[in-house]
């Protein structure tokens, strides 16, 4: 994504080497990314009650480190795989946030042509590979596209994200076998945020280090905070660059935390509210926002320049979606098959 | 299993069900280095029934390929590489094994496309052995293409012939989405002579190996060779029974299943399958919604008993579909 100020999210043209970035301009990046993912779902919470979108929605917020840090180290020829906690990851990935929110409107013009909705965002141009719903479902795919440039010898890099409640599903056992089997360039990085759904990592794992039952694959694998973009990114490269260097798939346990509920329908009971507290109190936008303040490079003028470009990007997206118009019924048969048929 | 004998002569055209599925892979192999064939035991084993027996000789292990144990994992790699551009041909022992996969299968390869809104599309083949007969009990015997031809998204063939053996593995993978091939157990070892002039077949329609005017006799995959003998045995009769085999049952050709009902105004359904909610009775409701008004006597339906297949020789026979219940449904509907 561009550098903070610009309101474009057009993603990977943007990005430039971190040789001729500052730091100063790359932390001031990395803070726009994850303020974008913050406000389009805060917006996506209004839109919500507001019953502009419906079914189910999955807030990221509070884990927007992990997905903007790990993008730091991925480039446009690599592959995202993802979950139905999604709209960080496709942010990140460039996928705009007009296609994003108009998918969420179930318009034509969304990311999925409104077939998908929250859960089933897709950028074929961008390599990203959804959007995956059933949980650990995506892991196979993760490691058929890493298969697929192993065996053409193409310097790829496929990243998979999931949940510490896919790490409990047969799916994670049979996929990073065969990744570390056959050496895949995947990057695994599951954001443990302590809950699958609503029951507690000690409750759904017998062991809780993730990191280290993920070694025993024959990765190579490690925790990282998930709250600090900038260890993310740290561990991201150090991960790739080993995978494209051949060392086969590498385990990230970023730990994390998600801010709100489940999804919408989450009353949320399983919590304790001052362990919300406390990891609020970690808050990787907030964080890096006082952090860029309190050294002087990040001047309220800036901040605030940067919040209403945020802001214009996401009404721009909202009003294209409230503007699309519905897809008609006739082509409801779409998309089923190449072939024009549908029996029947 | 092991991988069986071959014994046909090459050289007169005699062939094996089995030969004619591996000149199929080699073939695939040989045309697109894209093509890989990957499974459980496929490569050193030679395929758990042999179809793939010295495939890694000559292609090598990156592109016949050994997979764990891990059913899931390995069909959703080849749906993954299948959307990285490569034409992957996964084999699952048995059709039984494939629920394990079953949501890969369901969830993402049949879904994909429309999920991403024709963004990503799927070429990948599926091939897995179906159906009983070899007594190989209630986990290794059961027909459950009906379920698969439940989905859309994906196509399902069932090949009967040397020459579908042969022939439909090109068409299957130069479609745009996942194509499951479902091998009756029985037909491996059947012999047989192979027209080498047959250049192509597609995948759309249904054959008419028998052409008959009093019923027509649906049937595919493992049954159609007791459709053809019952046919054969009401001939005697002076009956005449036209039989088509279905080849595809996703999407099924309802020209040439009502077309030839319409002629002969009588149809018996066989199905390996179990009756209750199974690819028979959508044959059969199609007939009936299309064709009403042409019947002379109600649809009839061969199926497997509601039972799981067991062990006992006598009792798997009971249990199936067999010539002389597809002769006796066919004098029911002629009487």
């Amino acid at each position: 994504m561009n550098s903070a100020g610009e309101t474009s999210t057009a993603g990977h043209q943007g990005r430039r080497t971190k040789a001729k970035d500052s730091a100063a301009s790359h932390d001031r990046r990395l803070l726009r990314d994850m303020m974008l993912i913050r406000r389009f779902e805060e917006r996506c919470v209004e839109l919500y009650s507001a019953a502009a979108i419906r079914g189910f929605v999955h807030l990221y917020i509070g884990e927007e480190a992990v997905a903007v840090g790990v993008h730091q180290a991925l480039t446009e020829r690599d592959a995202v795989v993802s979950t139905y906690r999604e709209h960080g990851h496709a942010l990140a990935r460039g996928v705009p946030p007009k296609a994003v929110m108009a998918e969420m409107y179930g318009r034509v013009t969304g990311c999925s042509k409104g077939r998908g909705g929250s859960m089933h965002l897709f950028d074929s141009g961008r390599r990203f590979y959804g959007g995956n719903a059933i949980v650990a479902g995506g892991l196979p795919l993760a490691a058929g596209l890493a298969l697929a440039d192993r065996m053409r010898s193409r310097d790829r890099v496929t990243c998979c994200f999931f949940g510490d409640g896919a790490f409990a599903e047969g799916e994670f056992h049979e996929t990073a076998n065969l990744a570390a089997l056959w050496e895949l360039p995947v990057l695994f990085v599951c954001e443990n945020n302590l809950y699958a759904m609503g029951t507690a990592l000690a409750r759904e794992h017998a062991q809780t280090d993730l990191a280290m039952r993920a070694a025993s694959y024959g990765m190579t694998a490690w925790a990282v905070d998930g709250m600090d973009v900038h260890a993310v990114e740290k561990a991201a490269h150090r991960a790739v660059t080993s995978i494209r260097a051949g060392g086969g798939p590498h385990f990230l346990e970023a730990r994390t935390y998600r801010f709100r509920a489940h999804s919408m329908y989450d009353p949320d009971r399983y919590r304790p509210k001052d362990e919300i507290a406390e990891w609020k109190r970690h808050d990787p936008v907030t964080g890096l926002t006082e952090a860029l303040r309190s050294s002087g490079q990040l001047t309220s003028a800036r901040l605030k320049k940067v919040e209403r470009g945020i802001t214009e990007e996401i009404e721009a997206a909202v009003a294209a979606a409230e503007q699309a118009p519905q897809e008609p019924v006739e082509s409801l048969l779409e998309h089923v098959t190449g072939r024009d048929e549908e029996e029947s | 299993m092991k991988a069986g004998g071959d014994h046909a002569d090459r050289h007169s055209g005699a062939t094996t069900f089995r030969e004619a599925l591996r000149d199929a892979l080699r073939e695939a192999l040989t045309a697109d280095d894209r093509v890989f064939l990957m499974g459980e035991d496929v490569g050193r084993y030679g395929g758990c029934f042999g179809v793939s027996l010295g495939l890694i000789e000559e292609f090598g292990p990156d592109r016949v390929r050994d997979t764990p144990l891990s059913e899931s994992a390995f069909v959703g790699a080849g749906i993954g590489a299948a959307l990285a551009g490569m034409r992957p041909i996964v084999e699952i022992m048995t059709v039984n094994f494939s629920l394990l996969a079953l949501d890969q299968i369901l969830n993402n390869a049949a879904t994909l496309r429309h999920m991403s809104g024709g963004q990503l599309n799927v070429p990948l083949v599926i091939r897995m052995t179906t159906g009983a007969g070899r007594q190989l009990a209630a986990q290794h015997s059961h027909s459950l293409e009906g379920w698969y031809a439940h989905i859309p998204g994906i196509r399902v063939l069932a090949p009967a012939t040397l020459k579908d053996a042969r022939l439909l593995l090109g068409p299957a993978l130069a479609d745009p989405d996942p194509v499951l091939i479902f091998e009756h157990g029985t037909l491996y070892n059947m012999e047989g002579h192979l027209d080498p002039a047959v250049p192509a077949v597609d995948l759309d329609h249904a054959a008419v190996p028998r052409e008959g005017t009093d019923l027509t006799v649906i049937a595919y995959g493992g049954c159609l060779s007791k459709a053809l003998a019952a046919a054969e045995e009401l001939a005697g009769d002076g009956i005449s029974a036209e039989v088509v085999d279905l080849r595809s049952l996703r999407p099924l050709d309802d020209a040439a299943i009502i077309g030839s009902v319409r002629r002969t105004h009588r149809a018996v359904v066989v199905d390996e399958g179990w009756r209750s909610g199974g690819l028979s009775s959508e044959i059969s409701a199609r007939i009936t919604e299309q064709a009403f008004f042409d019947l002379d006597a109600p649809v009839e339906r061969v199926c497997s008993a509601e039972v799981p297949i067991p062990y006992a020789r006598q009792m798997e026979e009971a249990a199936l579909p067999q010539v002389p219940g597809i002769v006796a449904a066919a004098r029911r509907v002629v009487s």
